[in-house]
């Protein structure tokens, strides 16, 4: 960011007593937070509990919540496509709100947003008992292209038939991409004028550059980026706040962040939404106010709370599939909190603990999607605190600090589960993943696919003689991974090409730098079946059983194989090389706007839906059995503790996944120790040597199965129940059937 | 110079092994099952570790081939290596051997044992071991015969000689209702423990079940399958009882 901007008296008054200079000549938050913060060493004695009002709003807008559930939607405005002003302010009681502003009129009425794609839209209305409007139905259809009609215009047949097969799956092809974080602390620092100012800066030097395709495109996104501004503005108006100037103080910080979001909210619906990293931001205002007289702790964590509850009622119109692929009704409305600076100060501060302790205050909840920046060198006391929460929750997810800080730096964020970006200066193309347990099924078939019998890939031969042969195989699995890995870029090219031209996040966009680093997400699902397979393949006997047509449809394996999960280099090394050569193969192909390549080992939770489109295979998992999610090991076969399973998925390289790599343990109470006082240290502990040895990520439920039996029988008795599924939280009584015995089935981290 | 354990490749029978938490001394722990026990205790949680015949053979070599891909994470996690069973002290020689090497790999060590065979620990073994997990099993002579099949007294003897060693030791103490809840059995180990200075701690285990499929397995008879589990009141007395006489309880 280049651009200068000047300090007019408003602002003078709203940054009283901060110190510090390159934030105020130029849009660098990270530069704000560093110059002015309070690191917090203590631990969680100071907390505040729930006040009388937090209460009185948390009770009104959680009683519609039965209703919801009982109807898949509260409500929807089925006639007004969303934009950041459509729609008239809206409260959940106005007297007592601290923090305002909801996507609609109403809480928890939803908006349409046709931009990303009209069928998403028709069929999430009708599947809630919705008619479409006519009207709406003839913009989209007749007057104004939609992303998801763009994106079928220039697919091309291969990449149809990879994505109906279900090879290359959870595109985001029909609806918002999301993943992209906003920096919604510059709206309370700068206000929009400000930041307006810098993006007409930014605009201005192109205009002596030659006008080719990138550079039009640019000057046209920087135009919606200032006009998104104008409209946030006026949005936040409309709820009597003046979000032209800076905050002034830490009600106006809090208010202001949020109406920045809410106006991504109201313009996007994006498979995630993510928050950014607010809580040391918002620290710096609350500090001040404290110093200055102005609140006490209830009232500091009162005004988290009440953000809070505004993160938790974000809700997008959907269709059941979609909910059914994803596991509720998930937005990852994704705050990450803690971490080290680069000068080696923590992180930490005060708010860091409340937002924290807003899962006791208003009880435990999938939203928004708490993740904590780990690193060893966190301060005792707030890592005892976090392990204290998961085990009392299982609402917190962890990321390893250590590996994201030297890449993208002590401003990163994560986006959606496990994507890091430096906010404001990073986003990403979404891309969704492969299945290489099909694709390994591909390579005993010659490109067919075992379900369909369809010759998928161009033709190749498929694997003769009755038992499988490893070097065969593996030699065979590389050029379906070839193919594999050039369709996929391809079709994330078309699909973010078409996003940019028809449904561009103005307002999350107009929240970076320009220009910005673009990543091209590419991800990786059902990693632990395909390597048991190879595993299976290489140290057992593998029998392969053919239909009539010759195609493999079984497999028959004699003898043991080790499996990845137990920390032996026998299998885990087959899963390093995968992750290492899918990588490689990706960054072959050329990417829309030079994205920089990257992949996930991650499934969200749709290994459900991915395991019911993948045949029998070689490592004994029948066909339609789930996978295991993420970079997990399969269900089970992990077989000597927690500490040996994370160190098996330690292994796989962050340098090859730097969209994350997904690891969900469920550990019993008992599983983390006899005596209850000892075990959030001992959660300390695995925490520190996961990450010691290289972890990237790891969700940690503390749980019971008992319990989740019972919540399955009596799912009025666990309303609250919330585990951690893959990146992110759910409502446990909100899963498909399916998806709980899913869980059910995983592997329990025990004591005997 | 210290003490050398017997010359050439040291072996055992071990079951399995296994990665705690919390459960077999403090922090993570690596946790080696060795097979064979001398004692046959009615509510036994791991009789295929009955029989050294059972285990498989296994060089100390190898076992601490597979501990070393632990050892920095048990260091980090706070934790160690335990050996369990079975009854270590069934294979003096293997358990010295395994504690030694640990330690010189500077892994926190743990001995969990019933003590029955303490008289086979030597001086070295136990300099070896950081902490001893010492299962008192029942406090009454003819109950720990009727529960164990053995003596009591070969336990007293060794925890008297931890004490005098100045071994740390926490005793851990398996509560089965009409077995071990005995007011006055309770009350006369609490007694002999807090004489003890060695003793660091005492952690109730309420008796389960989970073992009972193990016993199917194997084909043979679960005596206590049908023993009720204590309830929260009973173990808090017991507990209650423990604190009394001035330890600390879990």
């Amino acid at each position: 960011m280049t651009a200068t901007v000047t300090a007019g008296p408003r602002t003078a008054d709203a940054w009283r007593q901060f110190a510090g200079s390159g934030w105020r000549e130029r849009i660098d938050v990270r530069d704000f937070i560093q110059a002015n913060y309070t690191p917090y060493e203590g631990d969680a004695s100071f907390l505040a509990g729930p006040t009388d009002r937090t209460r009185a709003v948390w009770e009104k807008v959680s009683a519609l919540f039965p209703e919801e559930r009982r109807r898949g939607v509260l409500d929807v405005d089925a006639a007004t496509p969303s934009t950041i002003t459509s729609h008239a302010p809206g409260y959940i009681d106005r007297d007592r709100e601290l923090i305002v502003g909801l996507q609609t009129d109403a809480p928890l009425k939803r908006a349409i947003m046709p931009n990303g794609g009209l069928r998403m839209v028709e069929n999430g209305l009708k599947a809630y008992g919705y008619e479409p409007d006519p009207f709406v139905t003839k913009v989209f259809d007749t007057y104004r292209k939609t992303h998801n009609a763009g994106v079928f215009d220039a697919y091309t047949p291969a990449m149809r038939a990879a994505r109906k097969v279900g090879i290359i799956t959870g595109l985001p092809d029909a609806y918002g991409r999301g993943r992209i974080i906003g920096d919604y602390r510059r709206v309370a620092l700068y206000g929009t004028d400000r930041l307006t100012e810098a993006k007409r800066a930014e605009r201005a030097l192109l205009d002596t550059r030659p006008s080719t395709a990138d550079v039009v495109r640019d000057r046209e996104e920087l135009a919606e980026q200032i006009r998104a501004l104008g409209e946030l503005a006026e949005m936040a108006a409309s709820y009597g706040c003046d979000v032209n100037r800076p905050a002034t103080t830490a009600h106006e910080a809090v208010q202001w962040l949020y109406l920045g979001f809410l106006a991504a909210v109201k313009e996007q619906n994006g498979a995630a939404m993510s928050l950014g990293r607010t809580s040391t931001f918002l620290d710096v205002y609350l500090q001040r106010d404290f110093d200055e007289g102005l609140l006490d702790e209830r009232r500091a964590q009162e005004l988290i709370d009440d953000f809070v509850i505004k993160l938790r009622i974000v809700r997008f119109l959907r269709t059941p599939e979609y909910d059914a692929l994803f596991s509720g009704d998930p937005t990852w409305v994704t705050e990450s909190i803690g971490g080290i600076g680069a000068d080696g100060r923590p992180l930490v501060t005060r708010t860091s603990f409340r937002f924290l302790r807003t899962l006791y205050n208003l009880g435990p909840a999938p939203e928004p999607n708490l993740t904590v920046l780990w690193s060893p060198r966190l301060p005792a006391g707030f890592k005892e605190f976090c392990a204290q929460v998961s085990i009392d929750t299982s609402a917190v997810q962890y990321e390893s600090d250590d590996l994201m800080r030297p890449r993208t730096g002590d401003d990163t964020a994560i986006a959606c589960c496990v994507s890091a970006m430096a906010v404001g200066k990073q986003m990403q193309f979404f891309g969704a993943r492969v299945n290489l347990a099909k694709a390994l099924l591909y390579a005993v078939n010659g490109g067919r696919d075992e379900m369909t019998g369809d010759q998928i890939t161009p033709e190749m031969p498929p694997l003769t003689g009755e038992y499988l042969d490893y070097d065969q195989l593996s030699a065979a699995y590389d050029r379906v991974l070839d193919w594999l890995a050039q369709t996929y870029v391809d079709a994330l090219n078309v699909i973010h090409y078409m996003h940019d031209k028809y449904a561009y996040e103005r307002i999350e966009m107009a929240l970076h730098d320009h220009p910005v680093h673009r990543f091209m997400a590419c991800g990786i699902a059902g990693l632990s079946v395909a390597v048991d397979s190879l595993s299976a393949v290489k140290h057992a006997q593998v029998k392969i059983i053919r239909d009539a047509t010759g195609l493999a449809v079984d497999f028959h394996t004699e003898g043991d194989f080790p499996a990845y999960g137990n920390n032996d280099d026998r299998a885990d090394a087959i899963a390093v090389e995968l992750v290492e050569s899918f990588m490689a193969k990706v960054r072959k192909h050329p990417t829309y706007r030079d994205a920089e390549h990257t992949q996930s080992v991650l499934t969200i939770t749709s290994n459900v839906v991915y395991g019911h489109h993948t045949g029998n295979t070689p490592d004994g998992r029948r066909a339609g059995q789930p996978f295991a999610p993420g970079a997990n090991p399969m269900n089970g076969r992990d077989q000597h503790g927690v500490a040996a399973s994370a160190l098996s998925v330690a292994k796989l390289p962050y340098e090859a996944a730097r969209d994350g790599i997904s690891l969900t343990t469920t550990i019993t109470p008992e599983g983390l120790g006899h005596v209850p006082e000892e075990r959030a240290g001992h959660l300390v502990g695995i925490l520190d040597a996961y990450m010691s040895a290289g972890g990237f990520h790891m969700n940690v439920n503390v749980l019971d199965r008992a319990v989740l039996e019972d919540a399955m029988e009596h799912p009025e008795k666990y309303p609250e129940l919330t585990i951690r599924v893959s990146g992110y939280a759910v409502n446990f009584v909100r899963l498909t059937r399916e998806q709980q015995l899913d869980v059910i089935s995983r592997t329990f981290h025990g004591s005997l | 110079m210290p003490p050398t354990v017997a010359p050439g490749p040291v072996t055992g029978r071990i079951h399995s092994w296994d990665l705690s938490t919390g459960v077999d001394g403090p922090g993570t722990r690596f946790v080696l099952f060795t097979s064979g026990c001398p004692l046959r205790c009615l509510y036994c949680a791991n009789p295929d570790t009955w029989h050294m015949r059972d285990g498989r053979g296994a060089a100390v070599d190898e076992v601490l081939a597979e501990i070393d891909k632990y050892r920095d994470f048990l260091v980090t996690a706070g934790g160690g290596v335990t050996l369990t069973g079975g009854e270590p002290l069934l294979q003096p020689a293997f358990t010295a051997a395994v504690l030694r090497r640990c330690k010189e790999a500077g892994l926190h060590t743990a001995l969990d044992t019933s003590g029955f065979l303490g008289a086979r620990a030597t001086d070295t073994l136990l300099a070896d071991t950081d902490l001893v997990l010492l299962d008192i099993k029942s406090f009454d002579v003819p109950t720990y015969r009727k529960l164990t099949g053995g003596a009591l007294a070969p336990t007293l003897n060794f925890a008297t000689r931890l004490d005098g060693l100045g071994k740390r030791v926490w005793i851990r103490y398996v509560l089965v209702p009409g077995w071990t809840d005995d007011e006055e059995a309770v009350d006369g180990l609490a007694g002999f423990l807090s004489g003890l200075a060695c003793v660091e701690r005492v952690d109730i285990l309420p008796f389960h079940k989970l073992g009972a499929a193990k016993y199917d397995a194997l084909g043979i008879h679960f005596p206590l399958r049908d023993a009720p589990v204590p309830d929260r009141a009973l173990v808090d007395r017991v507990r209650g009882q423990f604190r009394e006489r001035g330890l600390m309880a879990h």
